[in-house]
């Protein structure tokens, strides 16, 4: 009996060669593999994509997205990568290229449908109308970048996504579907909320630190009067803030916006001079560690801002 | 049971496995429906309020339609103010039948314009491949148009990528010249992670030899560099395949095959000489005379350089990354009848960078990189004796001790050097810098001996000789596309002795500006 019971090594053989069959009959799938420049889209990313997606995001939400380190590392996580989510508007033109054509990777190049555009479908603000030149700064031709930072937008960037991640993945699409519905149901709940906690200061004027806030300050009502910048992307000077401080105290300006990432000195001297509130209001999703995704951003974003101003009352 | 049994049960196992699943799949699914169910009353009353709120949105919008601006989802619209907002609204969700706003445009070719202006001056009277021996450096005192580069790039199309620079100068003699320093084309799909790029191509080795003048964090290239690779760095037509490995960190290992001939070649079998000075005086690199008339006979005349490098990220705010390379190829001092003799180049790089994750436009940040290379020439033996006639000619090289003309016998030439520079950017737009430069060499059989030349004592030859040097240099950069550098060198050369230079560098940029790398 007992030399029945140990299987020959023929048997064994073809039972590990059945189990095999049997694992590669079953569903096996692979993740999308997504590269995002910015946090926020890889935020989108994450909502639109859920599990079936593996997202990285290169820039972190604290640091100044025009100025990222093109890291060596960088190459090889775009090497793997199934798609790339850019914002499509030259934010990252200083550091994405150099990476994106040492990465040899077809599949995020050009017109591949694993190159994604951000900004595709999206209405630019500050889109110039006359020619541009370096003489106004940093000016984008193709119009201002930080165009996530409207939650509107992000309805815009989602459907893209799901369009092309249900391209990439059609055995999934029926899921991005799915999470794109809830995601823009999610959305459309908090506009309306965040649109309430805002309404009591609509029309209020405001002075940021760099032409970033266009999108946020346009969809709900603030008024931007004036940039801490003389020109985008230059360091503020003494003779633009002699120029701009009582200009500022002319508008009635209530608040002065910078990110996260900017120096206190300056911007606090400058609302103390005019008898505004400064306030950190982060652009990306990773400004503040309570800021995890792409609601949390505006949460976050509305809640400092409306607590400043009612401080301030 | 036998082994047929056995494979019969197991296979059964498997199969009421897979069927086992697919029971359990169908109970999730009827469970589900029940919870649809269950939830449906529910939904309902969801539903009704997403009616009441879509229908809101829709008046809203039909409102806004006929104003400029529009918040969305806004429950009470009053009047909005906002001067910034210039655009439609963007509350209905793309389709792709809509225009894209964004577009790359229909340049095919980026064209960039950089120039680099210095002023200054020094205590040498040997400035010119003296002092500097960057063919870039500052030349002279006064005014030096150190370089003006024209940068073409584009996609070519699909598969290949296109890019040339050409460098237009002025040397000290007033003289305008200009130089192919890159032009070459690299495939963009190749497949396995290869990537190759053919034309006029600069060696990749180490961190400095394929960088152009205006990425260059001081006013002048680092005297390993001038000393080992001449004054136009190390560059020639050729092609290079490269590997990025498959790990989980960036690790690149390339291959570069490149004609050794020519003078942008030092080293190996470049025309003349370029160490500056010495060429004027007639007297070659190793006192003999060169043969680079030989042209391409077989693949051990090219030049060949592999390079490994690797990085990593050592935390969210630190990078290193490193590099080892190599450049192999036969030099031009075979001598008669000596037969083909060949250099050595090897190199080791190093690079570390600080960069908190909350910088702004890039600072601060704090950049440390250093270069080490060790060159292996072999100089073939060399009777000075050309005529034939035993005896002291002009033009020849003397040996003093008999006062016949020399001969030299064949020997390895040992030269190393290394700099090490930290760049600290302490404020947006302004970076301090300190560079420390060292290059030396063993002392080779023909430096020992006391040879003349022109009545003149040779003694230790001053390209090889011991020396140091160190640069503070000063810059601000008032936006990406233009810099103001002001630099001092200490220059301790052992042979000729100490001078100092003080140097102040403009650059503008116009047009494209390549990304910059790491």
């Amino acid at each position: 009996m007992k030399n029945q019971i140990i299987p020959s090594p023929k048997a064994l053989r073809n039972t590990v060669w059945i189990a095999l069959l049997c694992a590669f009959v079953l569903p096996v799938h692979a993740r999308l593999n997504v590269v995002a420049t910015l946090p926020d889209y890889g935020a989108i990313a994450t909502a639109v994509g859920g599990d079936q997606v593996k997202v990285t995001s290169l820039a972190r939400g604290t640091e100044d997205p025009h100025f990222i380190d093109a890291r060596p590392s960088y190459i090889r996580i775009l090497n793997q990568a199934d798609v790339l989510l850019e914002g499509g508007a030259e934010m990252e033109i200083g550091w994405l290229p150099a990476l994106v054509n040492n990465a040899r990777n077809p599949k995020i190049l050009g017109t591949a449908p694993g190159h994604v555009l951000m900004s595709q479908g999206v209405p630019l603000l500050d889109v110039p109308s006359a020619p541009v030149d370096r003489s106004m700064g940093d000016v984008h031709p193709a119009g201002n970048p930080h165009f996530a930072h409207d939650p509107a937008n992000g309805r815009i960037m989602a459907t893209h996504l799901a369009e092309v991640f249900t391209k990439l993945d059609s055995a999934n699409g029926y899921i991005y579907q799915a999470n794109l519905k809830r995601f823009i149901e999610q959305l459309d709940r908090k506009l309306v909320e965040w649109a309430k906690l805002m309404e009591p200061f609509r029309g209020i004027k405001v002075v940021t630190y760099h032409k970033s806030y266009e999108y946020f300050a346009a969809r709900f009502g603030l008024i931007i009067v004036g940039q801490l910048e003389p020109k985008p992307g230059v360091e503020p000077s003494p003779t633009h803030l002699n120029a701009l401080v009582p200009r500022m105290k002319e508008a009635g300006a209530r608040l002065v916006m910078i990110e996260p990432n900017r120096k206190r000195k300056t911007p606090q001297y400058v609302a103390d001079a005019i008898g505004a509130k400064l306030v950190i209001v982060p652009g990306m999703v990773g400004g503040h560690e309570k800021i995890k995704d792409y609601l949390d951003l505006f949460d976050y974003d509305v809640a400092q801002i409306t607590a400043a101003l009612k401080e301030q009352k | 049971m036998n082994s047929r049994q056995l494979l019969g049960w197991s296979s059964a196992l498997c199969l009421s496995a897979c069927s086992l699943q697919a029971q359990e799949t169908s109970e999730v699914e009827a469970l589900k429906r029940q919870l649809r169910q269950a939830t449906e009353s529910f939904q309902k009353a969801i539903d009704e309020q997403r009616r009441v709120i879509d229908e809101l949105n829709r008046k809203i919008e039909t409102i806004e339609k006929s104003k400029p601006v529009i918040p969305v989802g806004a429950p009470a619209v009053e009047e909005v103010k906002s001067p910034t907002a210039t655009q439609a609204s963007a509350s209905k969700p793309w389709s792709p039948a809509d225009p894209m706003r964004v577009q790359k445009g229909s340049a095919y070719l980026d064209i960039g314009l950089v120039g680099n202006i210095a002023v200054g001056g020094s205590t040498a009277n040997d400035i010119e491949g003296g002092t500097q021996l960057g063919g870039h450096d500052p030349s002279q005192r006064g005014f030096t148009l150190q370089g003006l580069e024209a940068s073409f790039a584009g996609a070519v199309d699909p598969y290949f990528r296109g890019n040339a620079n050409l460098t237009f100068a002025v040397d000290s003699g007033g003289e305008s010249f200009m130089e192919v320093e890159e032009a070459w084309l690299e495939t963009s799909s190749l497949p396995g992670n290869l990537a190759l790029r053919a034309g006029q191509i600069w060696t990749e080795f180490g961190r400095h030899n394929p960088t152009h003048l205006h990425t260059w964090s001081f006013v002048d290239s680092p005297l390993v560099n001038g000393r080992l690779f001449g004054a136009d760095g190390l560059r020639n037509p050729g092609a290079r395949v490269s590997w990025l490995a498959p790990m989980p960190f960036y690790s690149e290992l390339s291959l570069g095959v490149q004609n050794s001939q020519g003078e942008t070649a030092s080293g190996f079998r470049s025309a003349g000489h370029s160490h500056g000075g010495e060429e004027e005086e007639g007297l070659p690199f190793g006192f003999r005379h060169p043969d680079n008339d030989r042209g391409v006979k077989q693949l051990g005349d090219l030049l060949f350089s592999p390079r490994y490098s690797l990085s990593f990220d050592l935390s969210e705010t630190q990078v290193l990354l490193g590099g080892v390379s190599g450049a192999f190829g036969p030099n031009s001092r075979g001598g008669e009848g000596s037969g083909a003799t060949d250099t050595q180049i090897y190199g080791v790089d190093l690079t570390w960078k600080w960069k908190p994750v909350n910088h702004s436009g890039g600072f601060p940040f704090v950049m440390w990189q250093t270069e080490a290379m060790l060159q292996r020439y072999d100089a073939g033996g060399f009777d000075w004796d050309e005529n034939g006639n035993a005896a002291a000619d002009d033009g020849e090289l003397i040996d003093v001790g008999t006062g016949l003309p020399a001969v030299l016998p064949g020997e390895t030439l040992t030269d190393y050097g290394f700099y090490s520079q930290v760049l600290y950017g302490f404020r947006k737009g302004w970076v301090a810098g300190l560079r420390f430069d060292y290059v030396t060499s063993d002392r080779a059989y023909y430096e020992q001996f006391d040879l003349a030349f022109s009545g003149e004592s040779v003694g230790r030859d001053s390209m090889r000789a011991t020396r140091w040097r160190v640069s503070p240099n000063l810059t601000w950069y008032p936006t990406e596309f233009s810099k103001v550098r002001l630099q001092y060198n200490y220059d301790d050369r052992r042979e000729v002795g100490v001078d100092h230079s003080v140097w102040l560098q403009f650059e503008f940029l116009l047009g494209a500006h390549a990304a910059h790398k790491f």
